[in-house]
């Protein structure tokens, strides 16, 4: 086994060696019992009460829904306010311009609802005030959102016959003092120890050794690219995102942004099955998880690292594996194994470009988007499990000859008809989204937008369509990572990602919540030996066949078209 | 268990193919096809590809495929339709034809109906017909009964075997739990007043005729969230083919309409839409070969879903009445002398108990006969014992032990210590001890013993693997109770039980979210019954228990309710793998399909025709053609039911996903692999 593989393991070890406590501990706060984050209560009170809220009171969902939406649409119209105003405001050094409305539309958008697309770059799209205020700001209330969401549907699945869900501000307000600003704290001490920057100066320079002067952006970059990761938002300080040098300075800190971006949905994985008291239900949840994770890690490793054949024929020695568009500090397998941890939890930062992958990596970092379940985002991630959850409990207890039912509650038309709306949401959107954009290519090539149709793609053939298909499913996916190559930044890419990632965020929290509420609301069924286990190794083989089929199934002609023509044409 | 089974159909009897066949047609309408959306999505399918025939035959344009690949896509995707609608017109047949087997019995038969007039009791002359609810009438020996009724005077004996196929006659009589007569049974004696309880078209037997028939069925609660979930798929593949003509734009493919049509229809869940009504018609016409009239669909279903089972004691769980099983001779006496005294005490003693004596003796090789100048002693509740006196003045009497032990040291004589243990340890056993005394002298004690129903251990350690849990319920004490449950092999029992013990029972395990059945015939039960969420009245009893039950058994069997649980949970495993099997077989559709519709433009996709079918037409048309055929193919499981297994509910998934998920996987690959060697032989 090669050092870079070992460096892989190493990686994902630690991962696991930090998310299970943490699992742990989320779970006995939740729980009310004494936790590590007691000393937090004096700070969340102060927060309560200058804010008026009572902690005590308690939500159904339809009122956690109400909260969690009208908060967002709030922050919403601030971002855009402070996008398209930037260019006149303070802390911009650089005087980069504000934002014209639909890239404001989309940049707001995507960073509240966790995707963060960026259609811009960073270094000339924003100021300062507009990255710590507006971008790292949505960061952390985004993933706060996500979590605070997953939390009403711990509490609905745990307690029996009841409508009362607790307190959206109270999950809300605690997910950032106890999850994520303490752990920011962390990672954005280390970054900034190994080199990332942490000034509020203007662009630097330096003369290389060719004698050119370079313009170099800093910024107050650290805290943000921790909860970059952290919140699973992806979104980064610099253009190139974590292929930078200054925003993944080495390796170390390519473990330490690698390691944040998989704890919270691995812990909130162990954390349900703790505060559930089934630890094998997450057990069960994390074998299937981890599974469809091996499944589209194997082959993008082995793909990246057995190089290109088609340099291969013209002599070239690939040592290093594929190694277009990677970065040498980090390594072909290193970067595999980034490139699926990004897309199936949906951080979508890089360290390497997903352009220049293999067309078999491509597949499955589409694959990683497309099931968007496999760990998945900071609680949303989980929201999106129980749906496929949800499907395979309705037909495996028809195949056991038994009424459904999920942890005691049954599943019927109601539920049923919210998780298969759900569950066609995604594949609508992706593929309604691309077959839009290649119609517009085909037939209005020579629209008058900023990029015209004609040269929205940087590739023909299949890997032109690919990168088509990647900006859908990175938005309904809620992303944020892309094919580089296509040119986004018009108003027919702005807008409809921008759609895309409203309807493919909301959407996909309400209809779990709404499913939460209502069996939390249904007649409890103890369970008997007729019952089928949610929690067991049989039933995950049912989830993973339930997810694997429904995303291969709705996804297969348009990944065929993409990534496997280019395949089948490369080798 | 029932003792008897109508007359059943077989699987393809050739006179409901026939009828079948030409239904399958009829069913194209769509007016009726838009009932079933997945296969309504066929049918416009269907038509758009004999649009494109006609067009291609009219003008000779070829641009859409030659006219021959054209019209064989659209005669199969027919075909499919067809198919599918065979396959609900034969369980309809097979319903009807079941039905038709009972309606018979409820021919128009003339009814002595009994009008008041002025006072006086009149008996006109009616057809069964015009009778009405609460109307009275009278039946004498030879009559059939005209309408289902309660018997308001008289007793009679009746002959059921047209509903139940019983051929002993039965005692019906007013009052009680033996008041109810069924329409189309035969009074053999006597003569009784009936008053009409249903009115006509609304018995028991219309409404389970029109369930069976299909023209009345209403979708049950599991049906409706499959549908939805079979109504997603179809959507997710409707945006699948739309989406795939920009895309095909994209990669300059141009792709014919037969392409798009085939497409689509192999990927919907047209298999499990087409079955979907047959497999739900099937269930309940099972529930009607098994003698059971379900008021609902809802009814069979709800029954795969129980929990807790109630079942009388006596009659369910034990044959009928307590048996002989022992004698004890006191010490002194002589056993073949005792057997002998204990047959002569029990000589008229009519009661079953009393007859399973003289069974026992005759067994062992003693059976006395009834002598003149015998004087039988019957049984009072004074004395609580019967026997009798002898020519030769000795008195036989034998009886429970409280009231033999006053006669004995009344008498003074003793009552000896062994026997008196013996008597106890009986009665521990869940036996009953009957002491026998001549001339008020201890001479033994017979053992009366509650007989397990042969094979009813078996059906409750089935029934504990299903996850029901079964619960006896008698009118004996604690500790008798305790000793049968135990012996039987029931989780629980209600000693000692009240109807209102039973209702409690019910409504405790309730609010602990449980379901519950519970099998009744008295009056008495009506309120348990309809209280329970399945409730089986039996045929004989009450109206009143009839009502509140939502099945009647017209066996009269109390064992039906296993029977009915298997048929609930076997609706709905039939759904649920065949669901599973039409999805699987989607995979290899896609790898037929999707490489014939791009390689003209991408030769590269030749690598994903893992199949290696012999051309794209011969690809699309295997495709549609195993689609089409693995419909029949499925009928007869359909109808038949995927059979249930007690193993567990993860061993049971584990097994239908290896049968119905990995076959549904790997089998399209052989067949459509097949279909196109074929297909290649012509072209």
């Amino acid at each position: 086994m090669n050092k870079e593989i070992l460096g892989v393991l190493l990686t994902y070890g630690l991962s696991l060696l930090v998310a299970l406590p943490l699992g742990a501990a989320i779970a006995r706060w939740l729980k009310g019992e004494k936790s590590i984050w007691d000393f937090m209560a004096p700070l969340e009170q102060f927060i309560y009460k200058s804010c008026g809220i009572n902690p005590a009171a308690q939500m159904t969902w339809k009122e956690h829904l109400r909260a969690l939406l009208s908060i967002n649409l709030i922050w919403f119209i601030y971002a855009f306010i402070l996008l398209v105003s930037q260019g006149s405001l303070f802390f911009n050094p650089d005087g980069n311009p504000s934002q014209s409305p639909d890239l404001a539309f989309n940049t707001a958008i995507s960073f509240l609802v966790n995707c963060n697309l960026q259609h811009y770059s960073g270094e000339t799209g924003l100021t300062y005030l507009t990255q710590v205020f507006v971008i790292s700001f949505l960061q952390f209330v985004s993933a706060a959102t996500g979590i605070a969401a997953v939390f009403v549907l711990f509490k609905a699945l745990r307690d029996k016959v009841t409508d009362q869900l607790g307190n959206f501000w109270v999950f809300f307000t605690q997910s950032i003092t106890r999850i994520l600003l303490p752990i920011s704290l962390v990672i954005a001490t280390l970054l900034a120890f190994n080199g990332t920057p942490t000034s509020f100066k203007g662009k630097d320079q330096y003369i290389s050794l060719q004698g050119d002067t370079v313009q170099v952006s800093r910024g107050p970059a650290a805290a943000m690219i921790a909860i970059k990761h952290l919140g699973t938002n992806g979104g980064g300080w610099f253009g190139a995102n974590s292929t930078h040098p200054l925003e993944n300075p080495n390796y170390r800190t390519n473990m330490v942004e690698l390691i944040a971006q998989v704890i919270i949905p691995i812990a909130l994985v162990f954390a349900l099955g703790y505060y559930l008291n089934r630890r094998k239900f997450s057990q069960v949840i994390f074998a299937v998880m981890t599974l469809g994770f091996l499944c589209l890690l194997i082959p993008t490793m082995i793909a990246e690292t057995g190089g290109n054949p088609a340099l291969e024929k013209t002599g070239i020695l690939q040592t290093g594996g594929a190694m277009e568009g990677k970065e040498l500090r980090f390594g072909a397998a290193n970067s595999a194994y980034w490139s699926i941890v990004t897309t199936i939890i949906s951080t979508g930062s890089v360290n390497s470009m997903h352009d220049s992958s293999m067309p078999v990596s491509n597949a499955m970092q589409l694959l990683g988007m497309m099931t968007n379940a496999f760990y998945g985002g900071c609680g949303v991630g989980l929201l999106n499990f129980f749906i496929y959850l949800v499907i395979a409990v309705f037909i495996s207890g028809l195949m056991v000859g038994r009424t459904p039912e999920l942890l005691g509650r049954k599943i019927e038309a109601r539920e049923m008809k919210i998780a298969a709306l759900i569950a066609i949401l995604h594949p609508l959107l992706i593929l309604a989204g691309t077959a839009l954009s290649s119609y517009i290519f085909v037939h209005y090539p020579a629209n008058n937008w900023a990029i015209k149709p004609v040269s929205w793609l940087n590739n023909p053939g299949p890997h032109g369509f690919s990168e088509m298909l990647y900006e859908y499913t990175s938005a309904s996916a809620n992303n944020g990572s892309g094919l580089e190559g296509l040119g986004d930044n018009n108003v027919f890419w702005n807008i409809s990602t921008g759609l895309v990632l409203l309807i493919s965020r909301f959407l996909p929290i309400i209809g779990p919540l709404a499913i939460a509420g209502l069996l939390a609301n249904k007649k409890y069924i103890p369970e008997t030996a007729g019952t089928l286990r949610s929690d067991s190794y049989t039933f995950g083989i049912m989830i993973f066949a339930v997810i694997l089929i429904i995303s291969a199934l709705a996804f297969f002609p348009a990944l065929t078209l993409g990534p496997f023509a280019e395949y089948f044409s490369l080798y | 268990m029932s003792i008897h089974r109508k007359k059943t159909y077989r699987l393809l009897d050739p006179v409901l193919l026939r009828t079948a066949f030409r239904q399958s047609f009829l069913k194209l309408h769509p007016g009726l096809m838009i009932k079933n959306p997945v296969m309504f999505t066929v049918e416009i399918g269907s038509a758009v590809m004999l649009i494109v025939v006609l067009y291609a035959i009219f003008t000779g344009d070829t641009t859409q495929g030659s006219t021959a690949y054209n019209l064989a896509v659209f005669l199969v995707l027919l075909l499919t339709l067809v198919f599918a609608n065979f396959a609900e017109a034969i369980a309809e047949a097979r319903g009807k034809a079941q039905a038709d087997s009972l309606r018979k019995t409820r021919q128009d038969t003339p009814a002595k109906q009994l009008i008041t007039q002025n006072g006086r009791r009149e008996i006109s002359l009616q057809s069964s017909s015009s009778l009405r609810l609460n109307d009275l009438f009278i039946c004498e020996a030879g009559d059939i009964i005209p309408m289902d009724g309660e018997i308001l005077e008289g007793i009679a004996t009746i002959d059921e075997s047209a509903i139940t196929g019983e051929s002993a006659p039965v005692i019906r009589e007013a009052g009680g739990d033996k008041s109810s007569v069924t329409g189309g049974t035969k009074v053999l004696s006597d003569r009784i007043i009936v008053r009409v309880t249903t009115s006509p078209g609304e018995s028991f037997l219309d409404k389970m005729i029109a369930l069976v028939e299909g023209a009345n069925r209403q979708k049950t609660p599991n049906e409706i969230a499959l549908t939805i979930l079979l109504a997603s798929f179809t959507i997710v593949f409707i945006i699948v083919c739309v989406t795939l003509k920009p895309f095909a734009d994209y990669a300059q493919t141009p792709i014919t309409i037969a392409a798009y049509i085939s497409l689509f229809v192999c990927l919907i869940p047209t298999t499990i839409g087409g079955l979907l009504s047959a497999i739900g018609i099937a269930g309940m016409d099972r529930a009607l070969r098994a003698n059971v009239i379900a008021k609902s669909g809802k009814a069979v279903e709800t029954a795969g879903d129980i929990d807790t089972l109630l079942l009388d004691k006596t009659g369910t769980i034990t044959i009928g009445n307590r048996k002989a099983t022992s004698f004890y001779p006191a010490d002194g006496i002589d056993e073949r002398t005792f057997i002998q005294l204990a047959a002569l005490s029990s000589l008229a003693d009519e009661t079953p108990e009393g007859k399973s004596i003289l069974e026992l003796a005759a067994q062992k090789g003693c059976s006395p006969r009834s002598q003149p100048g015998m004087e039988f002693i019957a049984f009072t509740a004074e004395t609580r014992s019967s026997g009798v006196n002898l020519p030769d003045g000795r008195q036989i009497r034998k009886g429970a032990e409280d009231s033999i032990r006053s006669r004995v040291e009344k008498a003074g004589n003793i009552f000896p210590e062994n026997l008196a243990g013996r008597v106890k340890s009986i009665a521990e056993n869940g036996g009953t001890p009957l002491v026998v005394i001549m001339n008020n002298t201890m001479q033994g004690v017979i053992e009366l013993q509650d007989i397990i129903k042969p094979g009813m251990q078996d059906r409750f350690h089935r029934l504990r693997k299903m996850g029901v849990k079964t619960v006896m319920v008698t009118g004996d004490n604690p500790l008798t109770a305790k000793y049968i449950a135990a012996k039987a092999g029931v989780d629980d029992f209600i000693a000692e039980a009240t109807p209102a013990d039973k209702m409690n029972y019910i409504r405790q395990e309730q609010g602990k979210g449980k379901l519950v059945a519970m099998m009744g015939d008295g009056t008495n039960d009506a309120p348990a019954l309809a209280q329970a969420d399945v409730g089986v009245a039996m045929n004989s009893g009450t109206q009143a228990a009839k009502e509140a039950g939502n099945m009647v058994d017209l066996d009269n069997d109390p064992t039906k309710l296993i029977e009915v649980v298997e048929i609930g949970k076997q609706l709905l495993i039939t759904r649920g793998t065949l669901t599973t099997f039409s999805i699987a077989n989607d995979v290899a559709k896609y790898f037929a399909i999707v490489p014939a519709l791009f390689i003209s433009s991408i030769p590269a996709l030749q690598g994903l025709n893992i199949m290696k079918l012999e051309s794209p037409e011969t690809a699309i048309l295997s495709a549609v053609i195993f689609n089409a055929l693995i419909i029949p193919l499925l009928i007869p499981l359909a109808l038949r039911g995927v059979p249930y297994k007690p193993i567990g509910a993860a061993a049971l998934l584990r097994r239908n996903l290896l049968i119905y998920g990995l076959g549904g996987l790997v089998i399209p690959f052989l067949g459509i692999k097949l279909i196109d060697l074929f297909i290649g032989l012509f072209i």
